[in-house]
């Protein structure tokens, strides 16, 4: 395989740059996360919030610098297959909680 | 005339096998999507069941942070050593993209075993998956993940091998651009479980 296929199929995309900057990112908001918790610093609901936010946000970044999905023509299927997937998750996650959490309300 | 054709040929057949992993690559990612609708329907059973105790054991009493924080250090060094390893093949290193795969493993394996350990602790407590609810759903979500995880590593090691064996074979690039993809997936879930079933766990 010659360097132009890699280039053209994604992998291309793989430089130091792009790992490293992912890397500190990741490493960032994992700090965050975990130093929100064992400091107890904030309130629950605040902390709840700032946990997901920044687990939110790091999957963006693994998938932009580890993963290089972007909106070029070649992996334009990809981000909407993903886009769909998300979907689904909303669907099941959001779904299971909001029909569990009814039920045990009218059941008390 | 004939060394025109030939030419032609030939920038024909490469347009092809571009083709050709482009569409693997897009048919591994539907795989990786389908498995992330397996991960949420787990996902959503284990927040649904996240305090049915059952008198038992709660996410408070049972995880350790700075243990799972380590567990996620492992896991995310693990992810940047694999992306080197990619950019190592890009740059046709063979060596090096068997030391970064190989360092890969390793930390990999260092996460599996940390997770093997604290399922055992768990189990021979009394604490298993049979406890409550809470730990089914417990023992379900992040047993599935490290058997993704597990599953991983005998892919790496094949893959370690056959990058010995055949060296950076067009087939074998495009293996590895898979196995990376897979590895970058695994690595996402995690941040998924450790934000949903450890750090809101302990709060």
């Amino acid at each position: 395989m010659n360097q132009s296929l890699i280039e053209r199929v994604g992998a291309g995309k793989a430089s130091l740059r792009s790992y490293a900057t992912g890397f500190i990112l990741a490493i960032i908001l994992t700090g965050v996360s975990f130093a929100a918790v064992m400091s107890g610093a904030m309130s629950r609901s605040v902390t709840l919030f700032v946990i997901f936010a920044a687990a939110a946000l790091q999957s963006l970044v693994h998938i932009h610098y580890f993963l290089h999905l972007d909106m070029s023509s070649e992996s334009r299927w990809n981000v909407l297959a993903l886009v769909f997937t998300v979907l689904v998750m909303a669907i099941f996650i959001g779904g299971s909680v909001w029909i569990m959490y009814h039920l045990h309300q009218r059941l008390m | 005339m004939a060394d025109y054709a030939s030419t032609v040929d030939l920038a024909h057949a490469e347009e092809l096998e571009q083709e050709m992993v482009t569409n693997r690559v897009f048919g591994f990612w539907i795989y990786l999507m389908s498995d992330l609708c397996l991960f949420s329907a787990i996902f959503g059973t284990f927040v649904v069941l996240s305090h049915n105790y059952a008198g038992g054991p709660t996410g408070k009493q049972l995880f350790h942070l700075p243990y799972v924080l380590v567990e996620t250090l492992l896991l995310l060094c693990s992810s940047a050593t694999c992306g080197l390893a990619m950019v190592a093949m890009r740059n046709e290193k063979k060596n090096l993209v068997m030391l970064g795969l190989a360092v890969t493993f390793l930390l990999g394996l260092g996460f599996i075993s940390m997770e093997i350990h604290e399922f055992s602790r768990m189990v021979l407590a009394g604490d298993g998956p049979g406890r409550s609810g809470f730990l089914s759903a417990f023992f379900t979500l992040v047993g599935t993940h490290g058997a993704h995880v597990s599953f991983g590593l005998l892919w790496m090691a094949v893959t370690i091998v056959q990058v010995g064996l055949k060296g950076l074979s067009a087939p074998v690039q495009s293996r590895l651009m898979r196995l990376s993809m897979f590895w970058h997936f695994l690595d996402i879930v995690w941040i998924g479980v450790f934000t949903t079933v450890y750090l809101r766990g302990v709060l």
